[in-house]
């Protein structure tokens, strides 16, 4: 705006949208991710010097290539879609839960101690029971110290939540000195090898377990987010806590009983991650998926089934990048530069769903 | 007994990187950002700087000497020039476009993590060495060097004056941030817009540029931190994920900290100290697994010191108001 200029209107003007059309916000999204793939292929070309579509091609085969691939692809995406249904009742009332790492940590701990400590004494069976029991318990206690803290003294729950993964990858470490095998080696190895006690039973496959574990629970969340007293609650405390309180609900009760819902959940990931995955627990084993599924929670508009899309759209080019990596000798972190990119452009087209841009007419300015 | 004259500038040493991304995020969170992506622009800082003189390095070749203003110049203007950038992606996307900041913040992050490690080891790949590391040892020379009769004074110098300049510019960046904050009416325009943006912009103050100086300034200053870790801290040698997770302990300091950069000094000083205690902590060789339990204590301390500000209340120590929303002129 010059100075000389008699006309003071700004020469872009933003306002607020009433709700868009849900088909235009999809395509708004799809046009973001659209030239989010063609500046991920810029970027890939510069660094691979390989032509774009061959490139795509590579990031396909890494995904589904073989039948093996598929499924582990499959089994990938249930996980983080585990993690990211957990989250997302916490999200849905403003609880910014960070530790998703944390909290599949310590459920992954209890699960292998369960399978190190008691795996040969008692029947496989009652000891799947225990690991189910103590992994959720422990993913919810890991919850609930944070909410706890919120609800009580109002502590900001992403640093704290951030420190409680920390403190869990700690419990993680130390518990794999304890335990390593062999002495001195620095990790636990397959737990129970022999015996194959405490492995969570195979349906058809190895990957349909956490499958199907991850179905059930985006319907139930799905359900319990949607039909439920303690949905709706969820929701009226998460878009105003003044409105829950003149209402009469007891919002702290709510954030904490939320929170273990959440932990609970987180705990479910760390069990089928160690149980029936992994058969070890290293530091490592969330992989900071524990972050990857704020993100996708948040894709997702907080939406259990559209969850689905999300999370697969995150493992796909997690994947496929994967591939591209070793394909082209690149290093694995490649796959991050383009998950990046590709975050940057929805979170940025999210602007164009919520306002509305107008630029200043012409005429008034040849005045 | 700890060995004070050995511990204290190692705890410096390890505080430094967490005072510059401490100061950074001070700046940022005054201003209403809330920016969880500072550990991946540390990335960027630090890795931005290895490229500049890994290729300075490699254009003077092996057997010339180097120019010392040049091998300090390249590395920290890329330095610079990486973590801007990274604050004006955050800025566009969180202030143009409103988008969420904790969100934006944990892809900031992804990204950064993700081209630290790439470009790291890129180079790794292209010096061809046996290990996995970057070592660029003569350009590092020049970053530590410090005053040359710091060795003549005995623990007085190996305490305060055995550090490299950039050790002493962050704290001089700190000192600075706290006056700017405090005394001059930038800072006052800057704590404006972080408690009340509306209230700010009706005063006339330009929240949206106030907004995007501070954060881009604020990751400049992190990024430094991530330069100081590699060129000084660790002589030069870069190699993945070697960082770690200091750029989250650097905004836990925050709250430490009460917002306020001078407090920050001493604060990263002992957080560092805090960091590497396990190392000077008696467990005896058949309890190697005490360390690990060891290094929980800076994680524990920061939650609760967290919880403990939180209880106390006290209107003075609260964050920023507006802290983590974005601001629209029109929204009531």
């Amino acid at each position: 705006m010059s100075k000389n200029n008699t006309n003071n209107e700004p020469l872009i003007h933003i306002s607020k949208r009433d709700v868009l059309p849900w088909h235009k916000a999809w395509g708004v999204r799809a046009l973001a991710i659209l030239a989010a793939l063609v500046v991920c292929a810029i970027v890939s070309v510069a660094l691979t010097g390989d032509n774009p579509i061959s490139i795509y091609k590579t990031i396909f085969v890494g995904a589904f290539g073989t039948a093996r691939k598929t499924w582990v692809t499959l089994q990938s995406v249930s996980i983080l879609l585990i993690i990211s249904l957990a989250l997302t009742p916490a999200y849905k009332m403003r609880f910014w839960n960070i530790g998703g790492e944390g909290q599949v940590l310590v459920g992954a701990l209890a699960t292998a101690a369960c399978m190190i400590v008691i795996g040969d004494k008692v029947p496989n069976g009652v000891l799947i029971l225990i690991m189910v029991v103590s992994s959720i318990g422990a993913g919810a206690v890991w919850g609930l110290i944070p909410a706890i803290f919120k609800a009580k003294w109002n502590t900001n729950e992403t640093l704290a939540t951030l420190m409680m993964n920390y403190i869990a990858t700690q419990l993680v470490a130390y518990y794999t000195v304890v335990w390593e095998v062999p002495k001195g080696s620095g990790k636990i190895g397959i737990i129970n090898q022999q015996t194959n006690a405490g492995w969570l039973p195979q349906l058809g496959n190895k990957y349909l377990l956490s499958i199907v574990v991850a179905l059930i629970i985006t319907v139930a969340l799905y359900i319990y987010l949607k039909y439920s007293k303690h949905g709706y609650e969820v929701t009226v405390v998460g878009e105003s806590e003044r409105t829950a309180q003149y209402v009469g609900m007891k919002v702290n009760k709510i954030i904490i009983r939320t929170m273990l819902l959440s932990g609970a959940l987180c705990g479910v990931a760390g069990l089928l991650l160690v149980g029936g995955i992994n058969h070890t627990v290293t530091t490592t084993i969330a992989n900071g998926q524990g972050f990857t599924a704020v993100m996708v929670s948040w894709l997702a508009k907080f939406n259990p089934i559209t969850m689905i899309f999300t999370s697969f759209l995150i493992i796909f080019l997690e994947r496929g990048a994967g591939e591209i990596s070793t394909v082209f000798g690149l290093n694995h972190s490649f796959s991050d530069i383009l998950t990046g990119i590709i975050l940057f452009f929805i979170i940025g087209c999210e602007f164009f769903i919520s306002y509305k841009v107008s630029f200043r007419k012409k005429e008034k300015e040849a005045k | 007994m700890i060995d004070l004259v050995t511990f204290i500038p190692r705890a410096i040493g390890q505080g430094i990187p967490l005072l510059y991304g401490c100061t950074g995020e001070i700046l940022t969170e005054k201003s209403g950002n809330l920016n969880l992506g500072i550990p991946g622009v540390m990335y960027v800082g630090a890795i931005s700087g290895v490229i500049g003189s890994f290729l300075y390095e490699n254009s003077v070749g092996a057997g010339n000497p180097l120019n010392g203003f040049l091998a300090i110049m390249i590395p920290m203007v890329c330095s610079l020039i990486g973590s801007l950038i990274m604050g004006l992606i955050y800025c566009f996307l969180t202030v143009t476009l409103r988008a969420n900041q904790n969100v934006t913040g944990l892809a900031m992050t992804t990204f950064g993590v993700g081209f630290g490690n790439f470009f790291g080891g890129s180079l790794i790949k292209l010096s061809g060495a046996d290990v996995p590391s970057v070592a660029l040892t003569r350009t590092s020379n020049f970053f530590s060097v410090s005053l040359p009769f710091a060795k003549n004074l005995g623990w007085f110098g190996k305490i305060f004056l055995s550090y490299g300049f950039l050790a002493y510019l962050g704290i001089v960046v700190a000192l600075i941030a706290g006056y700017m904050l405090k005394h001059t009416r930038v800072g006052l325009h800057l704590r404006a817009v972080g408690e009340g943006p509306s209230t700010a912009d009706a005063a006339g103050i330009s929240v949206s540029k106030y907004k995007y100086v501070a954060t881009c300034i604020g990751c400049m200053i992190a990024g430094l931190g991530g330069l100081y870790y590699v060129m000084d801290y660790a002589c030069g040698v870069w190699s993945n994920d070697a960082f770690g997770d200091r750029g989250w302990l650097a905004i836990a300091l925050v709250i430490f900290t009460i917002w306020s950069p001078n407090i920050a000094i001493f604060a990263s000083i002992l957080f560092g100290g805090l960091y590497i205690v396990y190392l000077y902590i008696p467990s005896g060789i058949d309890h190697m697994e005490l360390k690990e339990l060891y290094k929980m204590i800076p994680y524990v301390v920061t939650l609760v010191v967290l919880v403990i500000t939180s209880m106390r209340d006290k209107k003075e120590n609260q964050p920023p108001a507006s802290l983590g929303l974005s601001y629209f002129r029109e929204e009531r």
